[in-house]
């Protein structure tokens, strides 16, 4: 017997902001959770287990909070599982879900993924001090402009892509509700007059910090035929790993992205991309990971990656929509952010989107990284049922 | 029991913040509550007063806002007598732990009595809240509780929740002591390091010279214990210039934050470049390890002079 | 899905009060080669990897990263981690097996305890707002537990002094244990109280240490073990947080995920108890039926070594060997986290009648 087909029928996030003051943990986790409910038209009763993924627990200060926030996730008597893959987190979560579905362990599952930055400081939370270690020399964006760096000499991109992806993101974010910034005004030219803070990387390129929720409904075929609204169905998902740091490391193409695209690519039968692919939803912290994952995501021959954000193809109104959300540039609740990734690719063939709806959508990607460049989830969704 | 070896590298590890927590509305009520030395539950649809006051139905995931005063008094439901407190606990001196379920509620609170000694407590002892005489509202507003003869009072009175300038957030001061050891791997090349040598180790299986060492291959999962002397010169193969000054940290901006690959090792590690303007940084710059006076890292890499090394012979490295 | 997985390995650390010479990843990665050495596969090649650990045994945010240096995870291998104990990995990795995306998992957990004060790091799982700040630790909340069940008559200081000596004399068969043999309960009642009802057996040493299986589907299974250990059934429930709203003498959860993972279906012979505190196995053994016939923790369980975060998943491990080496037909392992019992996970394996 094949695997059960995965359809997402609800999509909640709440409000991404640098500090919700308005709400508990569990205050912040239930807001995205009931969006989600109620667009699927369920209720806490028709749940039957909850996987919930964030990154480092030092952020809230809460040694695994799923254990508090149990009765918020109307959990209590039923299976609750929390994974923790680091920045790729949100991602690898919804996909823990979706295989609890198609393996048919569980008819409807409710996966949640948040961070609450504000508790804390997220500067801190990543850099706590490491006894006789250099202490971080550089800062979070040091940590990538070296590798954007490297990007630029191998592929001989020009300086000004960054800003362009920047430019692009925070206009597309003027479109969605939630995300955290909207830049009302903003211009390419205030985006380039940036201060430069870590050198090839300018403050514009770079993302917040977030308050921020994201929550789904997987359900098979059976609850797929009962929701209200169109279901985003999962054609390819895949997780991939490689060590933190190893000789023969491509920082700038891991490969293990690559071979993660490419399972995706395989189970969905998607062989050319470019070409059957409609919009992308990737995990852009800094802007300049726009092309580089471009290429990495086989969109783009290696060192081309920039020219397609150049041709303007990944705007919003382009060929190849890249985070008409905003992406992680415009809101970024770091164990949330690739769970609103996956999200934000399942609302755009589902029709869902709003005001970033790209039109006729009805393949999408959604990808998710984290650690040193080690850790990638992604999946494919598309509008209509998996034949296989 | 082995103990740790003369030469096992150990250091205090602190992790502490101020963790800064706002509230729902149910909890602003009870916390706002407690600083008045008032007793706030919520009420659940099926009538069932829950103290301390959550916001969500333990088993219907209700959202429940339904606020009720309960009495300060109430019984022990179980006990536990500390004789030693640990740091951050409600009282200095020995005391027992308890459940309490407050006269009105249903479900029991969890928190400190002070009581003689051990056999003073019991299962069903009447007791009462003894406030805090500074209260900011916080579940240490309630300093802790105490014996207190009375008879029960069943009952819970609606309340509004309405208090004037609520609380709305709290700060959990929250400080972890932990003792950091590197490891075998890492306490090799830490004490190597402190005579100014780098040393990595190389795979048994694919010979790659990884630096610094952790004790196994990370691509093969093989353990490595054969140790290499590597640079002490190396190329840079990227970096960017810092611009901002990170907190905590002494260095002047602008400042280049590189990735070295030392002669001999198969990957780069990180270090600040000096001893030229950072606008003169390149990649492929030759540089060499600047050691000051009793640090156990090199402070910064500085130019060799030699001509750059060319692209091809880093650019595996990037 | 109908799909049989087997645990068909199981290795696990020598476990010691505290192994400062050793990093997380030096501690596992003797353990992975054994496992993976058992069941004849090479490092990177099982076909979906999951972890449980968590950041704050160590004190470091994504202290599970460093851990993945140990598997050999290259070419990049499809991989996952769940920050608790490694018997929700082996959950994790079990549902993985049944989707047919893979035929072999690798599953492990770091347990490396001693870096610092347990007993405050475990503060910090429980709720921020209103008991957290208090600061009360695991055993303060374990001794309130016991109190609830001496109140209610389900035991006494006498009978959980008997469960200390009978899990730390089993123990003196465990190789891999950290304490070994018991004095009497005699004379262990008459040292003074640890935080009154609990005198120090009642609780569980502090512990490092790392465990791995490695799980396998149906004939791939077969191929590598000659008795694998069949999983029937493996299901996990929570329950709500607070202490004061649960019957503390009881677990719900453990019954639910027991009827759910089908251990009510046939008598095991074997029971491996997650069960850190004394008073907690007499909970475990209501909440299971589990009749005087069973053999409880013959390993010793959790009261013999208790590298947090491991400790769930060596239950299932130790179940399954035994099943392995042909002295179970049937067992029950079951794991826990969270303060007092507050979820559980049940599995019941089995092994094939000739």
């Amino acid at each position: 017997m094949s695997k059960e087909p995965v359809a997402v029928v609800g999509i909640g996030q709440t409000r991404h902001a640098a500090a919700r003051h308005d709400v508990s943990i569990a205050g912040l986790v239930r807001e995205a959770a009931v969006r989600a409910l109620d667009d699927a038209a369920l209720t806490w009763a028709d749940v039957e287990a909850v996987v919930i993924g964030k990154a480092p627990d030092f952020f809230e200060g809460v040694m695994m909070p799923e254990l508090y926030l149990a009765d918020a996730l109307g959990a209590t008597g039923k299976p609750m599982l929390r994974v923790h893959t680091a920045g790729s987190v949100g991602g690898s979560t919804a996909l823990v879900a979706a295989s609890l579905v198609a393996s048919r362990v569980h008819r409807t599952v409710l996966t949640l993924a948040f961070e609450k930055q504000s508790e804390s400081n997220a500067m801190w939370g990543l850099s706590l001090p490491v006894p006789f270690q250099q202490p971080l020399l550089a800062g979070a964006g040091g940590f990538f402009a070296p590798h954007v760096r490297a990007y630029m000499r191998r592929s001989g991109a020009p300086e000004g892509i960054g800003t362009l992806v920047a430019y692009k993101d925070r206009r597309n974010a003027l479109r969605n509700p939630y995300a955290h910034l909207h830049e009302h005004g903003i211009t390419l030219e205030r985006v380039r007059s940036s201060p430069m803070l870590w050198d090839p990387i300018r403050y514009s390129e770079t993302c917040p910090s977030s308050d921020g929720a994201c929550a789904m409904v997987l359900t098979g075929t059976a609850g797929a035929a009962r929701a209200p609204h169109p279901p985003a169905w999962v054609h390819g998902g895949a997780m991939r790993s490689e060590p933190t740091l190893f000789a023969g490391k491509d920082f700038v193409s891991p490969r293990a992205g690559r071979d993660c695209a490419a399972e995706v690519y395989r189970q969905a039968g998607v062989t050319d991309p470019r070409r059957e692919i409609d919009v992308v939803e990737m995990y852009v912290p800094f802007s300049w990971y726009e092309p580089m994952w471009l290429e990495n995501l086989g969109f783009a021959a290696e060192g081309e990656g920039w020219k397609l954000t150049e041709s303007g193809a990944t705007e919003a109104d382009g060929d190849l929509p890249v985070n008409p959300s905003g992406g992680v540039l415009s809101a970024n609740p770091i164990g949330a952010s690739g769970m609103l990734r996956f999200a934000e690719a399942a609302l755009q063939v589902r029709g869902a989107a709003g005001e970033r709806q790209v039109p006729g959508a009805r393949r999408a990607l959604g990808h998710a990284y984290g650690g040193g460049a080690q850790f990638f989830s992604m999946w494919l969704v598309a509008d209509t049922r998996p034949t296989t | 029991m082995p103990g740790p070896t003369p030469e096992t590298l150990t250091a205090p590890l602190v992790v502490e913040f101020p963790f800064t927590r706002s509230l729902g509305p149910v909890q602003s009520a009870f916390l706002t509550g407690l600083r008045e030395r008032t007793v706030l539950g919520v009420r659940t649809r099926d009538g069932r007063v829950l103290v301390p006051p959550v916001e969500y139905d333990p088993v219907t995931a209700e959202e429940i806002r339904d606020l009720v005063e309960t009495a300060a008094t109430g019984t022990v439901t179980t006990w536990a007598w500390n004789p030693a407190p640990r740091r951050g606990q409600p009282l200095a001196t020995p005391f027992a732990w308890v459940l309490v379920r407050l006269d009105g509620a249903d479900t029991a609170l969890l928190h400190a009595l002070d009581a003689p000694g051990p056999d003073a407590v019991h299962t069903g002892l009447r007791v009462r809240i003894r406030w805090a005489v500074r209260r900011t509202g916080a579940i240490t507003d309630i300093a802790c509780f105490e014996p207190y003869d009375s008879p029960a009072a069943p009952r819970a009175t609606a309340h509004s929740g309405a208090f004037a300038d609520p609380v709305t957030g709290i700060t959990t001061s929250a400080r972890l002591d932990y003792t950091y050891t590197p490891g075998r791997a890492q306490t090799r090349y830490l004490t190597a390091l402190a005579g100014r040598r780098i040393l990595g180790e190389r795979c048994p299986a694919c010979h790659k010279v990884h630096v610094p060492p952790r004790g196994a291959c990370p691509t093969c999962g093989t353990p490595t214990d054969e140790q290499t002397e590597v640079g002490p010169r190396g190329t840079v193969t990227t970096f960017c210039v810092v611009n901002i000054k990170a907190k905590g940290l002494e260095i002047d901006v602008p400042y280049v934050y590189a990735h070295i690959a030392l002669d001999g090792a198969d990957l780069a590690l990180h270090g600040r470049i000096a001893g030229i303007p950072y606008d003169r940084v390149r990649m492929g710059m030759r540089v060499e390890p600047v050691w000051t006076e009793g640090a156990r890292h090199p402070d910064h890499y500085r130019p060799t002079g030699e001509p750059d090394a060319p692209y091809d012979a880093y650019k595996e490295l990037l | 899905m109908t799909r049989d997985v087997a645990i068909v390995a199981f290795a696990q650390s020598d476990h010691r009060r505290r192994t400062p010479e050793t990093s997380e990843a030096e501690m596992l990665l003797p353990v992975l080669r054994d496992v993976l050495d058992q069941a004849g596969l090479d490092p990177g090649t099982p076909g979906f990897t999951c972890s449980g650990s968590s950041d704050y045994l160590a004190g470091r945010p994504f202290s599970f990263t460093m851990a993945l240096d140990s598997v050999g995870a290259w070419p990049p291998i499809a991989e996952s981690h769940v920050e608790t104990d490694g018997a929700w990995a082996l959950y994790e990795a079990w549902v993985k097996l049944l989707t047919g995306e893979a035929d072999t998992a690798l599953v492990y957990a770091c347990g490396k305890s001693s870096p610092g004060d347990l007993r405050a790091v475990l503060t910090r799982q429980l709720d921020p707002y209103y008991v957290a700040p208090l600061w009360p630790d695991p055993i303060a909340l374990a001794a309130l537990q016991t109190q609830a069940l001496i109140d209610a008559g389900a035991t006494d200081e006498r009978a959980l002094a008997g469960i200390a000596v009978r899990n730390r004399r089993a123990a003196t068969a465990n190789p891999h244990a950290q304490l070994q043999g018991s004095a009497p309960a005699e004379r262990l009642l008459e040292a003074d109280h640890l935080l009154r009802p609990l005198r120090t057996h009642d609780a569980p040493p502090i512990s490092d240490g790392a465990a791995a299986v490695v799980l396998a589907a149906d004939d791939t299974a077969r191929r590598i073990c000659p008795r694998p250990a069949w999983i029937r059934g493996i299901d996990h429930r929570i329950e709500p947080h607070g202490l004061g709203v649960r019957d503390l003498t009881d677990s719900p959860s453990t019954r639910l995920a027991a009827e759910h993972a089908g251990a009510f279906t046939a008598p095991v012979d074997t029971a491996e108890l997650h069960a850190p505190f004394t008073a907690q196995e007499v909970v475990l053994r209501t909440a299971l039926r589990l009749g005087d016939d069973v053999l409880v923790n013959p390993s010793g369980g959790a009261l013999a070594a208790n590298p947090v975060m491991a400790t769930g998943l060596i239950r299932l491990g130790e179940a399954a060997a035994r099943i392995h080496r042909g002295a179970s037909d049937r067992a029950l392992a079951h794991a826990t986290s969270g303060p007092c019992l507050q979820q559980n996970l049940v599995a019941v394996l089995e092994g094939e009648r000739p």
